[in-house]
């Protein structure tokens, strides 16, 4: 007989596919048989489907496989279009902005960032499309838009990296590449040139809020599995009407850090770390270069950085040394 | 009961981990701390790949030198253009040691044609040689900032082969960039010259050859006028990169990563890599460029250019070549000057440095007694302490870095003081003795460092 486990269950609730509710008139139904499938359901629901893409989901996915298809066959062909290499280096290969001297040229030689341009208006176009399906979606299902904000936080960061900030420095090469060690070697590089993110106090809060959001998703996940032989996943009900499962949780938050959020405010606590994580990170990305060109002389001049006591005898830069070579 | 569906995924979990971490190095690494506490100024060295680069770093031995005098080799030989003010004896003895350096199974005849005069120019690789030779006697003689009195020979390049392992040559232009689709754009390849990294892979062409702008960081808080680019930066990235991996050290090694431009944040060992730059950037340009017309084309690189040197060409993966083994010392030839012969062990380290005008004093650990040979090497003060009565002299302890620092900073005052009194008793006055805190007395090194226990003297 299978058991309900509260960290590792293999009980699966089996039900009949579930319709939805009736939508109002102009809303197109849900289409497709549904079909339930175990694997799925060790992760989620088992149900997928009625699927409804309507005209902004389509549109949304065409632009994100445009997008998807002209960065992999980029990099496809960067390796003479030999599938063996393209999986073997996929993780260095990149599609890249057009080069510094080209500025905000709208169209640049397709070889010379002209396919990422491309490939960025398509990605953007995607993600806006799905972003207006995600807010549409919820608004027919009368719900509130919460999540639609929460993607706008992400997409606001985005967009900060790869269009705002390129064109207010006036040049589309300081956007960032589309690949996945690139990215990752581009991030160093512009903490790099711009004297160290990390005394960007906009990076800072953004990493408060990151790592904040895990600790508090952790802490939120961990109570209501705690209380859930008390009823505690019932989280919505107990909002307005605490059962013992939110009294037991409560009472041991107090017990252990003197305070706690309710079932209702760990929702708010959450939904705003995560959101401001991308929020004040677009921010800080936003300053840098524009703003702030060096944020460690920034934080040295307003009393940020600590100085620390001389290790090494003092060190002086040769090139300002007279008569040394060059 | 594990399904066999769940087993699998469990393999194929297991398998893809390892697949994962293939690329990893195992641990443990040692960590030694260079730097201020909690700045994270420490170097990463993992001793199993350390233990193999000893071996390949270990010097060779040499041959024993011989007396100069005699007749000179460039009146003995013919066409003897660079090192002939030697004698026959010091000559014959560097080709041999030449040979042994650069062409161990080929022999003489690497060089000089067989059958024919020794004086023959007819094969490339001596008219190299030469210019070789020229240069590694530039190299000791006009860039001691960075090489000091190490010095190099054929032997810190060549290692026994005839062409060094580490060269570079300009990489063919990216066909595709030329195209329509699948431009690199001088990078995202995993590149062994900036240590698989997708930075660009060939930063030696601009900063090593060429002497493009490697300071990307602007000086000022606010923009005013740096315009260096996010991409800029990334070459930049490339080159610090083959440096850390040349060297196989971190970039703490000369960067405090808080603020890699600032210089006071720095390392004395980047004002050293400064140097080195620029040497690479003279020896590329001035003697290896200026062979293009000597080497066959099998020598040469894709686009034709000569083989050219870059860090790794000499460091071969250690922070000094050959461990910092000072083979130059017994080739005084190489250095452009002569020297006298003075036995190797001569310069052995003794306890105790002085001048005149300072003096250094180590202490045994957790003592704060004088050393036996400190009477030594404070006469040449004292006696300039009395020559000049006006002239006072400061003093300052240090300590190592292994133990309980209250008790290790109360030991570097005692041994101050105990420095101090000798100074009096030898009938100096106690108001020309400063006692000077140092701004800070620990070691660079963590742990037991012989040469961090120790008072330092200046004369004021």
């Amino acid at each position: 007989m299978l058991e309900y486990q509260n960290i590792f269950t293999r009980v699966q609730a089996v039900s009949p596919a579930y319709a939805g509710i009736p939508l109002a008139t102009g809303n197109r139904e849900r289409e497709g048989p549904p079909i339930h499938v175990h694997w799925i359901g060790k992760l989620g629901d088992a149900q997928i489907g009625p699927i409804y893409l309507g005209w902004l989901g389509l549109a949304s996915l065409l632009c994100g496989f445009i997008a998807f298809e002209i960065i992999g066959l980029n990099m496809l062909a960067s390796v003479n279009w030999d599938p063996v290499q393209f999986v073997r280096q996929l993780f260095w290969l990149a599609l890249e902005p057009p080069p510094p001297s080209m500025g905000l040229k709208l169209f640049p030689p397709l070889n010379q960032g002209g396919w990422w341009l491309m490939a960025g208006f398509f990605l953007t176009a995607s993600l806006l499309l799905w972003w207006a399906r995600m807010y549409r979606r919820a608004r027919a299902l009368g719900m509130g838009t919460h999540i639609a904000w929460a993607f706008a936080a992400a997409i606001w960061l985005y967009l900060v990296l790869g269009f705002i900030r390129p064109v207010l420095m006036g040049s589309w090469g300081e956007a960032v590449p589309f690949g996945i060690f690139p990215h990752l070697d581009w991030t160093a590089a512009f903490s790099i040139r711009y004297g160290n993110l990390f005394y960007n106090p906009f990076h800072m809060l953004s990493i408060a809020f990151l790592y904040g959001a895990t600790l508090l998703f952790a802490m939120h996940g961990a109570t209501i599995l705690a209380v859930s032989r008390f009823g505690g996943e019932r989280e919505i009900e107990q909002i307005v009407d605490r059962g013992t499962a939110s009294e037991r949780a409560a009472l041991f938050w107090r017990w252990t850090m003197g305070f706690n959020a309710t079932m209702e405010s760990i929702h708010r606590w959450g939904w705003w770390f995560a959101v401001l994580c991308p929020l004040v990170g677009g921010i800080g990305i936003l300053l840098t270069g524009t703003v702030v060109d060096n944020w460690y002389l920034w934080a040295v001049k307003h009393h940020v950085a600590p100085v620390y006591p001389a290790v090494f005898a003092p060190v002086i830069d040769p090139s300002l040394i007279p008569g040394v070579k060059p | 009961m594990m399904t066999s569906a769940s087993r699998a995924s469990a393999w194929i979990a297991v398998i893809a981990a390892g697949v994962l971490l293939s690329a990893c190095e195992r641990p443990p690494v040692d960590t030694v701390q260079r730097g201020y506490r909690g700045t994270g100024m420490e170097q990463v060295y993992n001793p199993r790949i350390v233990a193999a680069q000893a071996t390949a770093n270990t010097a060779p031995v040499d041959s024993p030198m011989v007396p100069p005098g005699g007749p000179a080799a460039k009146t003995v030989f013919k066409n003897v253009q660079v090192v002939g003010d030697l004698g026959v004896g010091e000559f014959t003895r560097l080709m041999t040691s030449m040979t042994a350096w650069v062409s161990p199974d080929q022999g003489c005849a690497y060089c000089h044609k067989a059958g024919e005069d020794f004086s023959s120019d007819s094969l490339y690789t001596k008219v190299v040689a030469r210019r070789m030779l020229q240069m590694t006697q530039h190299i000791n003689a006009d860039w001691k900032p960075h090489v000091a009195e190490t010095g190099v020979t054929c032997y810190t390049c060549h290692r026994g082969k005839n062409v060094p392992d580490n060269i570079w040559f300009k990489p063919a232009d990216d066909k595709r960039a030329a195209g329509m689709t699948g431009n690199k754009a001088g990078q995202n390849a995993p590149a062994s010259s900036v240590a698989l990294a997708s930075l660009p892979n060939d930063p030696f062409t601009p900063f090593l050859s060429g002497a493009a702008d490697i300071r990307v960081i602007g000086d000022s808080a606010l923009p005013v006028s740096n315009r260096q680019s996010t991409k800029q930066t990334e070459w930049t990235y490339g080159l610090m990169m083959h440096m850390s991996q040349s060297l196989g050290v971190n970039c703490t090694y000369c960067h405090n990563t808080r603020s890699f431009a600032d210089w006071d944040n720095s390392t004395p060992q980047r004002g050293i890599a400064w140097y080195g730059i620029r040497m690479t950037r003279d020896l590329n340009t001035k003697y290896l460029d200026p062979l293009a017309g000597v080497f066959p084309a099998n020598r040469l690189g894709p686009t034709g250019d000569v083989p050219k040197l870059n860090c790794a060409t000499c460091h071969q993966g250690a922070y000094k070549p050959l461990y910092g083994a000072p083979m130059l010392k017994t080739h005084p030839e190489l250095a452009g000057v002569r020297a006298s012969i003075v036995p190797v062990d001569a310069a052995a380290a003794t306890p105790v440095a002085s001048t005149g005008s300072s003096a250094v004093l180590f202490f045994a650990v957790g003592s704060s007694a004088l050393p036996a040979e400190a009477g030594k090497s404070l006469d040449g003060l004292i006696a300039a302490l009395k020559a000049d009565p006006a002239s006072k002299v400061s003093i300052s302890g240090y300590h190592s870095a292994a133990g309980d620092l209250p008790q290790n900073q109360e030991l570097a005052k005692q041994r101050a003081f105990s420095v101090r009194d000798a100074i009096k008793a030898a009938g100096i006055a106690e108001d020309r003795v400063v006692l000077q805190k140092p701004q800070s007395a620990e070691a660079n090194l963590a742990g037991e460092d012989p040469k961090a226990r120790r008072v330092e003297l200046a004369l004021k």
